[in-house]
């Protein structure tokens, strides 16, 4: 009896409910007999994919490996466990940088990030002036290298320099290591491009009194768990990349009694990174973008697998890299962001889509969680059910519900989390990415913020790519 | 001079079903001359160019194309018209705070708790929509043809290995706990159990049954491939033992156009093992036809053979010797049937006397457009034609009820039948009428005008085209002999 009941999944015993897709006359048909339809607002996917498709979807090993996969992304547990300069903890030498995106030469950098590594250049005394800087850099006298090389995120041209603090993130779960350096603040910095002497003053500064009070804080600490904080600051209005007001509030809240009892901290520093953590509403968004890169990571180098576990710009390019093609970048140009622009500021200003932020949507967050940020639509002119509909049309192209990271309005349910390259290309749904807008001229710093999307071919050729493994 | 509007519109995606019925209202307006809207693939741009229609070079499968040629001149109205045509064709907007529509097979099955997907996209994308089914759990029917081989194959195994069965590719006709999907009759619940894999054939068998008060418990079609020696049965094995195992099937019928010969063994052997008696029904000269098959069915239950219900036309024309037979079918098997009968009874050389059976469901005809049984333009014009042929002197023509067939086929056939009937007074046209009292068309309602424009119907092919053989010899008529 039991074995005639789940025959065909039940189709001779069950009463029939019908999935759809195609031609409307026969979901009409269904409806018209009583029987309840789900219909599929199904639409072709780009001319010459469908063999692709059909390999990669065809492969034996597809689902199980997304599904294991996701599995690892989701299940990540990243902790907070030290702050070291990138000389040591990278390995970084004197004359070599990381910067945001899949991998670019001087020749094709953008304007901000020429700005941020003549900054770079700079603060590590390897040029006088900026005019120095630039002409050293022209000639190649930098090696430059993506921070995703080095299981390390950067914000906006995400520019590393040995001398620069790293957070050093642990997931506890798998064992991988993710880093990302400190958050300068909003205004005129380095990671957008600014490279003038409040810039520079202000990076030695994070360097001598900052980076040493947070080791101190976080080692008398312990691991802090960062999904924790950001399971909780979802539910308090940020989506941990254009806001991470609450997530700021509440890592100070941890952190802010071990700084003050750490005794090799002097009181008048404490007070100093605390004033300077508290006045920057996106101090945590640094920590976060190294928790997501370590449960990004967890999720690599599974064969057979479409999950995307790297989408990152660098001012130039945006690419992505995927779980079953190892290392490989799939790259296609930058867009400009679609947003509000600060005083002054509009459109013909921007930069073309800059960062390794991106690592958030690509682990269940920041655009994909919008629908828990609703404030920050306003900075594309939306509304609140627009924050709703992102953030539920991401669930179309995604692998899993996020069993931390839930939205409130949402009834709780998990963010969409897991970027199916195949979903992607078949619904033509692309990621929906949150986003600071850098100046175009160097120097110039933030013009504005607001949402960006993918170029469409960086998920296409990463299909034929699969297909080609399958 | 021609006054053409020709307009692409990029990236709007709109099924071919529903650009075709689009097409049609347009073309029906007094103001418009001729007209079509379609995707811009090949195969359309072809038809673009038949019609005289100068389409741009960049239009794109992906894109709209709208061509309009106006009777005077204006086509002002008709663009209007246009535009509430296709707006009427999309869903109402969400409510605030609701979910779009699903995109995929997937997130529709995680939406809904369903047992089976009805998939009718173009065949060349089913496959990831099947295997989105699979992983789900449900059971796939793929109406759609043009489906590669390779693909059926790996479908039907990803399905094995679930426990789960893929009707199709090429699946009309599927009945599953009550629910007709696809093309499928209104017919009572019953003890016979029908894998198909001829989707008309199940429809006239299940019709049939129904007629003499005998129901299906389920029709699971296969696919029109699927007895081949490459998929080698995969989902016809599937279904006899789901049927075997259902308490509700008592006995089984497998409706197939001829099968490869070590298919038919295989199934053979494995019907053999069944707890439940299997029949088989396979249209081939020499085999039972669907009718006799349905009367041994009847016997096998103990149940009375009935007379099969006929409408008889007032006309008698008179056969001229030496005159064709033209047989112009939506269903393959149907037609298959009808020239298996014709070769019995007048030998395998039927073309060199004129005799000809047509498939308006073959491929040939049904690239980038629907199905006659949806769309019925294709074979009204051929009525036309062969009306006007001297030569022909009887026309057999089947009409297939049932969900998802076209809602009232006889408001466009019979008037078609009474002008070729008025311009030939020596022209008798049969129609076969597969369908029942319950179909959402009225199988009488059907019957009573194809009737009143002059045709006899029946609702057995295989006296139909007994009936037509006769007509065509001056034979004494079945069923008018007393």
């Amino acid at each position: 009896m039991t074995d005639q009941r789940h025959r065909l999944g039940g189709l001779l015993t069950r009463d029939p409910a019908v999935v759809t897709a195609g031609v409307e006359v026969l979901a009409d048909a269904l409806a018209d007999q009583a029987v309840p339809v789900e219909r599929v607002d199904w639409r072709p996917p780009p001319a010459g994919t469908e063999a692709a498709l059909a390999a990669v979807l065809g492969d034996p090993r597809h689902a199980d490996a997304n599904a294991r996969a996701v599995r690892r992304m989701v299940t990540a547990r990243p902790h907070l466990v030290d702050v070291r300069p990138a000389r040591d903890v990278l390995g970084l030498d004197t004359g070599t940088f990381l910067h945001a995106g899949p991998p670019l030469e001087w020749e094709r950098a953008s304007g901000p990030m020429r700005g941020a590594l003549i900054g770079a250049m700079l603060l590590e005394g390897i040029a006088e002036t900026p005019r120095g800087a630039e002409r050293e850099l022209g000639r190649g006298a930098a090696v430059l290298e993506p921070c995703h090389r080095h299981a390390a995120v950067g914000p906006m041209a995400g520019v590393v320099s040995p001398s620069m603090w790293m957070l050093v993130v642990e997931d506890a779960e798998h064992g991988g290591t993710a880093y990302c350096s400190l958050n300068e603040g909003l205004g005129k910095v380095l990671r957008y491009g600014a490279f003038g002497p409040e810039v520079i003053e202000r990076l030695v500064w994070m360097g001598e009194v900052l980076g040493p009070a947070l080791r101190a804080a976080v080692r008398r600490r312990g691991p802090l768990d960062l999904m924790s904080v950001a399971a909780q600051a979802l539910q308090m209005g940020d989506e941990l990349h254009n806001r991470n007001r609450a997530a700021t509030s509440l890592l100070l809240r941890e952190l802010a009694p071990a700084l003050l009892a750490a005794e090799d901290v002097p009181r008048g520093r404490a007070a100093e990174a605390l004033r300077f953590a508290a006045g920057n509403d996106h101090f945590f968004l640094n920590a976060g973008m190294a928790a997501a890169k370590a449960c990004a990571d967890a999720a690599r180098n599974v064969p057979g697998s479409s999950l995307v576990v790297a989408m990152a710009r660098n001012g130039t390019d945006f690419g992505v890299q995927v779980s079953g093609t190892g290392d490989r970048w799939f790259t296609g140009p930058a867009g400009v962001p679609d947003g509000l622009y600060l005083g002054g500021y509009g459109p013909d200003d921007a930069n073309p889509d800059i960062g390794d932020s991106a690592i958030t949507e690509t682990a269940g967050m920041g655009g994909f969680a919008l629908a828990a940020a609703p404030a920050i639509v306003r900075f594309v002119g939306g509304e609140v059910p627009d924050a709703l509909a992102a953030t539920q049309r991401m669930y179309e192209i995604t692998l899993a519900e996020h069993p931390v990271l839930q939205i409130p309005l949402l009834s709780f349910r998990g963010t969409p989390v897991g970027v199916d390259v195949t979903r992607v290309v078949r619904t033509g749904i692309l990621p929906v990415i949150d986003t600071g807008i850098a100046g175009r001229e160097p120097g110039t710093g933030q013009v504005g913020a607001g949402l960006v999307e993918p170029p469409a071919n960086v998920f296409t050729d990463a299909l034929h790519a699969l297909a080609e493994t399958a | 001079m021609r006054d053409d509007w020709v307009e692409v519109r990029r990236g709007s995606y709109h099924d071919s079903v529903t650009l075709m019925r689009v097409s049609r209202a347009l073309s029906e307006r007094p103001d418009v001359a001729a007209a079509m809207v379609a995707m811009g693939t090949g195969l359309n741009r072809e038809m673009f160019g038949r019609m005289g229609f100068d389409v741009p070079e960049e239009a794109g499968p992906d894109d709209l194309v709208v061509a309009v040629r106006a009777k005077d001149g204006d086509a002002a109205e008709a663009r209007e018209a246009l535009d509430g045509l296709l707006r009427a064709t999309s869903a109402a907007p969400a409510a605030p705070g609701a979910a779009a529509p699903p995109r995929t097979t997937g997130s529709a099955a995680a939406r809904a708790d369903a047992t089976v997907a009805l998939l009718s996209v173009p065949g060349p994308h089913v496959f990831p929509e099947a295997m989105d089914a699979l992983d789900a759990g449900l059971n796939v029917m793929i109406f759609s043809d043009n489906v590669p081989l390779a693909q059926e194959i790996a479908l039907k195994e990803a399905a094995a290995r679930r426990g789960l069965i893929v009707m199709g590719p090429d699946c009309g006709t599927a009945v599953v706990g009550g629910a007709g999907l696809g093309f499928a009759n209104a017919v009572r619940p019953g003890p016979v159990g029908v894998v198909a894999a001829s989707g008309t054939g199940a429809q006239q068998l299940m019709c049939l049954l129904d007629a003499a008060g005998v129901g299906v418990s389920h029709v699971l079609g296969v696919g029109g491939r699927d007895l081949s020696p490459e998929v080698s049965g995969r989902s016809a094995l599937a279904a006899l033992a789901a049927l075997d195992a259902d308490p509700g099937t008592e006995l089984i019928v497998l409706v197939s156009k001829p099968p490869a010969p070590q298919v038919a063994d295989l199934i053979r052997e494995a019907a053999r093992r069944l707890d439940t008696p299997v029949s088989f029904a396979l249209p081939v000269p020499g085999e039972d036809d669907l009718t006799r098959t349905a009367e041994k069915v009847l016997k096998a239950l103990g149940r009375k053979v009935p007379e099969w219900p006929s409408w008889l036309g007032s006309r008698h024309p008179k056969p001229v010797r030496g005159r064709a037979l033209r047989g112009l079918f939506a269903g393959g098997t149907l037609r298959d049937e009808a020239e298996a009968i014709a070769r019995d009874a007048l030998g395998w050389d039927l073309a060199s006397r004129g005799h000809r059976f047509t498939d308006f469901g073959d491929d040939a005809f049904t690239r980038g457009r629907a199905h006659p049984m949806i769309d019925p333009s294709l074979r009204l014009a051929a009525v036309r034609e062969e009306a006007a042929d001297a030569e022909v002197g009887v026309l057999l023509l089947d009409v297939v009820l049932g969900h998802g067939a076209e809602p009232d086929p006889a408001a466009a056939l019979a008037p078609a039948v009474a002008a070729a009937v008025a311009d030939r007074r020596d022209l008798a046209v049969v129609v076969s009428l597969c369908g029942t009292p319950a179909d959402p068309q009225g199988r009488d309602r059907q019957a009573a005008a194809l009737c009143e424009a002059g045709a006899d119907v029946f609702a057995s092919n295989a006296r139909a085209t007994r009936h037509a053989l006769a007509l065509l010899d001056g034979a004494p008529v079945e069923g008018r002999a007393g």
